[in-house]
């Protein structure tokens, strides 16, 4: 089930945004989705785009591979855009029955449709180019200067990591359960939703009592090797910022420029919704 | 000075009601004491619920001795200050592979040890890379852990105890989970490390196999020690281990079978090997 997604998985590669620091990534992944929202017109989006896929281009990810992350969010894409297209108000260009589409309905669907194709890509992205390791490590640092108001950054990028670690082992676990479930009559495919639902309680429970006990393992584990929290603690590859990184965040700056000026002057506005 | 000294060591695991009043006792370890000495391979046998996996969790001071003096390189257990060195200074392998491995990269791994005692970066580098020498896994130091085999992902938790450099290590049924070619691998790696490095081993196990290998083992049985000794002289003590629901290791099985059928074998033998070389000294002498 879990498997089949890639949306949040790392594809290897050696690129230039591969070797950028984490923290740029984050903040780049950040910026961008803002100014996604910032884009009115077709000037703002095609500026949007062109930036995602100079991106693209720079990760050397096959295209198809990128495609593939939209795979998820296919049936929210098509909603949104079947209900934008008609449902908006404004001039009507078609109109076949009970169901008529207008001119802004088209730019808004569209719009939307462009929205949400770069947002998510835009994080894809950032997670195929990322390791989830070099991504805590990049939260845990970048954000450090949250502990200073109390917030608990080192614990939580730990629990992260933790988390990341245990997702594929508790998964094979979940399929051991519901084979050796299914090997004494579980039926987990056929009935109502709610029968199904309910079928998946046998398989939460003995899940859940094995990753308590996981976790008490792992934490025995954790203290034999010492570990007392993030105070004191160093890395074997501390992050440092490399000038290819200082050119990075020069450009997200200079793109997020872009899109402000083009709100602000926006020279296609009639054109919007 | 003896590296793990106990005197009298008892520990009770209590259950407690809701508001936390102590509802029953069971007695663990019944008034332990023994010494290992700095350098020594001793294997720890005993059937299930012998309180052999607890002595591994108060040596490392995951659990607090309800009676008794316990040290451990010249700390105390009890002794809170210092507790961060007793752990440095003991390296612990437990039993399940996949609940041990904290970091997502295998190097990482090996480094959390070293991470958390605060060496520097360029240290830290140097100690991952001998340790995952050590255990002949360096070609897998970019690898997730998730890929490996159960004897891989031991031969890892092995190098994550190394890198911290301790003196003595201790392998709580660490080769329970794993297949026959797993524990092989494992078993190779603690031997070099004892023969070559001269690390203290503490093996706690139920393989009569594994303990063969030791230098000394000792039989525990329902909170006490019952045998202590060469594994020659403990698994003569064929009654005693019965009584303790332990078997013996196949070859010494086998030899005492061959020595009932007349054939002339010595006593005290206990591995495949030893075997072998004295069967095939007897056909020689025939020839």
């Amino acid at each position: 089930m879990l498997r089949e997604m890639t949306l949040g998985q790392y594809y290897p590669g050696n690129s230039i945004l591969h070797r950028l620091d984490p923290r740029v990534k984050l903040l780049g992944t950040l910026v961008y989705m803002v100014a996604v929202f910032l884009a009115e017109d077709v000037t703002g989006y095609a500026l949007g785009a062109a930036f995602l896929a100079a991106m693209i281009i720079c990760s050397r990810i096959p295209l198809g591979f990128m495609l593939k992350g939209l795979k998820p969010v296919l049936v929210i894409l098509i909603f949104s855009v079947v209900f934008n297209l008609f449902l908006t108000d404004g001039e009507v260009l078609v109109s076949v029955w009970k169901i008529t589409i207008t001119r802004e309905g088209i730019w808004r669907a569209a719009f939307m449709a462009m929205r949400l194709i770069c947002l998510i890509l835009g994080a894809a992205l950032m997670t195929y180019t990322t390791t989830p390791n070099q991504l805590t490590d990049g939260i845990e640092k970048g954000l450090g200067f949250l502990s200073y108001i109390r917030i608990p950054v080192h614990e939580i990028a730990m629990m992260m990591s933790i988390a990341l670690r245990f997702i594929p082992i508790l998964n094979e676990e979940l399929d051991k359960i519901m084979k050796a479930q299914m090997a004494r009559g579980a039926d987990f495919e056929s009935g109502s939703f709610l029968r199904r639902a309910k079928a998946l309680v046998p398989l939460l429970i003995p899940l859940f009592v094995s990753a308590f006990r996981r976790a008490s393992d792992l934490a025995n584990a954790m203290e034999a090797r010492c570990y007392h929290g993030g105070r004191g603690r160093t890395r074997m590859h501390p992050l440092r910022y490399a000038g290819r990184d200082i050119a990075a965040y020069l450009i997200i700056a200079a793109f997020l420029a872009g899109m402000i000026l083009l709100k602000i002057y926006a020279p296609l506005a009639y054109l919007s919704a | 000075m003896p590296f793990i000294k106990a005197e009298k060591l008892m520990y009770d695991y209590e259950s407690r009601d809701d508001d936390g009043n102590v509802t029953g006792r069971v007695h663990a370890l019944k008034g332990l004491s023994f010494e290992v000495e700095a350098g020594e391979f001793v294997a720890v046998i005993g059937h299930n619920g012998s309180g052999k996996s607890t002595l591994a969790r108060l040596i490392n001071a995951l659990a607090q001795p309800t009676l008794g003096r316990l040290t451990v390189n010249g700390y105390d257990v009890t002794d809170a200050d210092r507790i961060w060195d007793l752990r440095r200074s003991v390296g612990m392998v437990f039993q399940n592979p996949d609940n041990q491995i904290i970091a997502g990269v295998v190097e990482e791994d090996v480094a959390f040890g070293p991470e958390n005692l605060g060496v520097p970066s360029g240290e830290i580098v140097e100690r991952v890379e001998k340790a995952l020498g050590t255990v002949g896994m360096s070609e897998f130091a970019k690898r997730s852990p998730n890929r490996l085999s159960g004897g891989q992902k031991q031969r890892v938790a092995i190098a994550g105890a190394l890198a911290m450099k301790p003196e003595c290590i201790i392998l709580d049924e660490a080769t329970a989970m794993l297949d026959p070619i797993g524990r092989r691998e494992v078993m190779e790696v603690i031997c070099s490390l004892n023969r070559d490095e001269h690390m203290t081993v503490l093996l706690i196990t139920h393989y009569m196999e594994e303990a063969a290998m030791a230098d000394r083992v000792i039989v525990m049985n329902d909170g006490r020690i019952v045998l202590d000794g060469t594994p020659a002289e403990v698994f003569s003590q064929t009654d005693k281990l019965t009584e303790c629901a332990l078997e013996l290791p196949q070859a010494a099985l086998l030899a005492g079978k061959l020595r009932e059928a007349g054939v002339p074998l010595p006593e005290g033998i206990v591995s495949p090997e030893q075997l072998v070389d004295e069967l095939v000294g007897i056909k020689n002498t025939w020839q």
